[in-house]
């Protein structure tokens, strides 16, 4: 299997034209960044402002919860025909499956920033406007950053399935290997479309080093020092973890939204 | 305090413990714990005490060194039946959160293989023998006080009987009220139960109030002094131990001198509720019907219907009769009127005594003693 | 699209027969692979927060798994186990595998989660390691385990859909079918369907978890 596929891949005439590699992988960074940065132009800025007035937060917790549960095949195809089978049906759905993740990033963020925290900035005078931009979307960070690295993971892979209704990008030549039963041709789709999104996502990783304060990297790291017997974080055992979105969004790779 | 039969003895001998980064926790600790007794390990944090602690029962392993219960190397038995035998008290107790009080403190008798119906039966009498009633077993221990939180942690601990008990800062997390009433718990239960329990304590009012010997740790995991605790606080060994000691020491000390001897004077007294009360020169005592201090009535005061509490200042804290003298001095301290009020065991007024009156006695009592007293606790 | 039509495309009894057989297959590709998971992510998490190079092994090899998207996973096993092309075994194993790198993180962290006194506790009281871990440690992780496992479900019933791009059952048949006959009915149910599965499950989820942590509802009382 694997010499087939590297024949696959070195062959050059999978190199040129329209359906060459090169091509597939722009469409497909394509269909993702203006995905992901419309989602983010729509999710970011609401979900600051729920996180930050605190309003409306359970409604967007069961809204994130469902929107968690939609089939991705079911809403291309559904968008397809609805709309008409235009790319910009199949972008719509896209932009829908990255809205959740950002938005669920960006409040919990925001709403999990110390209480101690904003109630320090509220003391020495911050503005509301202050103590968001100064205080809480800082703290927020590795949050929201998790978030949009979600939203990405999410659209990398929902572009791969919307092949199905003929979008172009990476997942054209897994779904047409399928159809002309060419497993050579299936394999290096899916290996080109999981190289995307690990690429992607450590470029997002790195991004996110850089953007996140460097007071919050080292947080919870802890005295290496002397040993003692770890002290409880809290008195009881912690009920549930908030389940605004979805996995640990803390701020690692793996932690997943939901998969396409 | 008499060896007690089944009891045990703890024995330190050349222990040492670095940890793999340096630094050194324990630093060639030589201590014998006395069977039967309550010995406190205190110092600053950092010092090492918890981490001897831990050797007992091989939470923690000594670099060099052994460390001997009833003559037995630890070392020699099984870590997790070693354990067993022996109690553990921690700050914030250590419930298990997800089990009921009653099988919270069953769990040693059934790691050990009781059946669970005696387990249990054996667990509801701690609750009692801890001093919380009945239905708290059914409780959840997120349910409970962290008082009663704490004494479920002893009850826990007493469950299998064991001979020793170490327990690691068990009141630092629960208030000083709370705290005052679970040391004299602890020393209730251990006039009954003689276990040989080891204490560890960063509070050295607690160290003195519950140890009957006191190993005072200094920074760096050595053992600075080991006495008991008037002596301790009469004579300090060096200026570590002085220092940690405090300024209050010789306030402290006063804890120890029995005021058995102590004489209070008659004082005027007036009844709350008694109509037109003219004072004098002098304060008056106010009490109610049953002799028990309300308050004091200021000099020169002219009240026109009947006295109400109103009118008087509150008083200072009791003395009882009996009592070591730090009592007496305090309440003389902090009366309104300058004399502190001796009450009887029924909390009734007897008598008053000045500052003044219990420094003479303490230097009487000084001079005329050069043992220490053993201590009126 | 018209009511009508739905109700026409419900009204046939050999579609109802078709959705009924789908919905089963559904509940097994999503469920078993749960289960798989969650088997397969109790020791190894219990092992991750033991050794640190345990834990960085592990959450490295599942923050990978878990970016690769699941059409090129459900294609690529074949490859490397040796399963036909088109086998429903291929979801299984991919969505087991997702199941365990999502929950291994759970796991890992519930169990940094159990209060440090309760487990210095137990040990001082002579729990041997597995006995603490099943009795004290494992019942305390319950809760953050659940939040793990309700994510990895309703990811799991959305997921399956995507199987049928490469030829295994479930609802995601029905979207096929829909976009092949340009008919929106059988989108909208199998949309319906999954939604609906998701939450009964996590509704089921729930009640278990409550059954087994009776202590967690219990907190008003003496102190808090």
């Amino acid at each position: 299997m694997i010499p087939q596929l590297i024949e696959w891949l070195t062959d050059p005439a999978h190199w040129r034209g329209p359906d060459g590699i090169p091509k597939r992988l722009l469409e497909h960074l394509y269909y993702c960044l203006v995905a992901a940065g419309f989602a983010t132009l729509v999710a970011l800025p609401v979900g600051l402002f729920i996180g930050h007035t605190g309003r409306g937060g359970t409604l967007l917790v069961g809204a994130g919860n469902a929107l968690r549960a939609l089939p991705t095949l079911g809403l291309v195809t559904f968008l397809y025909l609805v709309v008409g089978g235009t790319q910009t049906a199949t972008l719509i759905g896209l932009v829908v499956l990255a809205v959740p993740p950002i938005l669920a990033g960006a409040y919990s963020g925001v709403q999990q920033v110390d209480r101690r925290v904003v109630d320090a900035a509220v003391g020495v005078g911050m503005t509301r406007w202050q103590r968001l931009w100064q205080v809480e979307v800082p703290n927020a960070m590795p949050l929201i950053l998790g978030g949009i690295r979600n939203a990405v993971l999410q659209v990398v892979a929902t572009a791969a399935v919307a092949a199905y209704v003929g979008l172009g990008g990476l997942g054209r030549y897994v779904l047409d290997g399928i159809r002309a039963v060419d497993y050579p041709k299936v394999l290096a789709g899916a290996l080109l479309v999981a190289l995307l999104a690990i690429l992607l996502d450590v470029v997002l990783s790195g991004v996110q080093w850089l953007v996140v304060p460097a007071g919050l990297r080292t947080a919870g790291v802890g005295d290496v020092g002397r040993r003692r017997p770890r002290r409880p974080a809290r008195r009881e055992v912690r009920g549930e973890t908030t389940d605004t979105g979805g996995g640990r969004v803390d701020g690692g790779a793996g932690h997943g939204l939901r998969k396409r | 305090m008499a060896r007690a039969w089944g009891a045990r003895l703890i024995e330190f001998q050349s222990v040492t413990k670095a940890f793999d980064d340096g630094t050194v926790a324990v630093n060639d600790l030589d201590l014998t714990v006395e069977a039967g007794t309550i010995t406190v390990f205190v110092g600053p944090s950092g010092c090492g005490k918890t981490t001897s602690l831990r050797m007992v029962n091989r939470m923690v392993e000594p670099t060099s060194g052994r460390v001997l219960v009833d003559g037995r190397d630890v070392r020699s038995a099984d870590p997790a039946s070693l354990r067993r035998g022996i109690g553990y008290v921690i700050q914030h107790a250590g419930l298990f959160p997800h089990r009921t009080v009653l099988d919270n403190v069953a769990t040693v008798p059934l790691l050990a293989g009781w059946t669970r119906r005696r387990a249990r039966s054996r667990a509801a009498e701690l609750l009692e023998v801890v001093g919380l009633p009945e239905e708290v077993g059914r409780r959840y221990p997120a349910q409970l006080s962290g008082g009663q939180q704490q004494r479920v942690g002893v009850a826990r601990a007493l469950a299998a009987d064991p001979p020793v008990l170490l327990m690691d800062e068990p009141f630092s997390a629960v208030d000083p009220v709370v705290r005052e009433g679970l040391q004299d718990e602890l020393l209730r239960l251990q006039s009954e139960l003689d276990k040989t329990v080891l204490f560890v304590t960063h509070d050295i009012d607690e160290a003195v109030r519950v140890g009957e010997r006191v190993a005072v740790f200094a920074t760096g995991g050595v053992l600075a002094q080991y006495s008991e605790p008037p002596e301790l606080l009469a004579r300090p060994a060096n200026d570590f131990v002085a220092d940690f000691v405090g300024r209050d020491r010789g306030y402290r000390g006063l804890s120890f001198v029995a005021g058995a001897a102590l004489r209070p004077d008659e004082v005027e007294t007036v009844t709350v509720g008694a109509p037109g009360v003219v004072s004098g020169d002098e304060w008056l005592l106010a009490l109610d019907e049953d002799r028990r201090p309300r308050g004091w009535l200021r000099p020169r005061a002219t009240v026109a219907g009947p006295l109400s509490e109103q009118e008087l200042e509150p008083g200072g804290s009791l003395h009882t009769l009996g009592l070591p003298l730090r009592g007496a001095l305090d309440a003389a301290l902090s009366s309104p009127s300058g004399r502190g009020v001796v009450v009887d065991r029924d909390g009734r007024a007897v008598g008053v005594v000045t500052a003044h009156q219990v420094l003479e006695l303490l230097s009487t009592e000084r001079a005329a003693a050069d043992s220490e007293p053993e201590g009126g606790r | 699209m018209t009511l009508d039509e739905l109700g026409r495309y419900l009204g046939s009894p050999s579609n109802r027969e078709q959705l009924a057989e789908q919905f089963g297959q559904h509940v097994y590709l999503s469920l078993v692979p749960l289960l798989l998971g969650l088997l397969v992510a109790v020791p190894l998490g219990w092992g991750a927060q033991r050794l640190p190079s345990v834990r960085a092994v592990v959450f490295g090899g599942a923050s990978v798994l878990y970016t690769v998207p699941s059409l090129a996973l459900f294609v690529v096993i074949p490859g490397i186990i040796g399963t036909r092309t088109l086998d429903s075994i291929n979801v299984v194993v991919a969505l087991t595998l997702y199941t365990a790198a999502l929950l291994v993180r759970s796991v890992v962290g519930a169990l940094d989660a159990v209060p440090g006194p309760v487990t210095a506790a137990a040990t001082a009281m002579g729990y041997r390691p597995l006995r603490r871990f099943l009795t004290v440690e494992l019942p305390l992780a319950v809760p953050v385990l659940t939040a793990g496992v309700r994510v990895a479900s309703v990811s799991n019933i959305s997921l399956v859909s995507v199987g049928a791009l490469i030829g295994t059952g479930g609802l995601g048949v029905l979207f096929t079918e829909g976009f092949r006959t340009r008919y929106l009915a059988p989108i909208l149910v199998g949309i319906v369907l999954t939604l609906l599965l998701a939450l009964v499950v996590d509704r089921a989820l729930v009640l278990a978890r409550n059954r087994l942590t009776p202590w967690t509802r219990s907190t008003p009382g003496g102190a808090r």
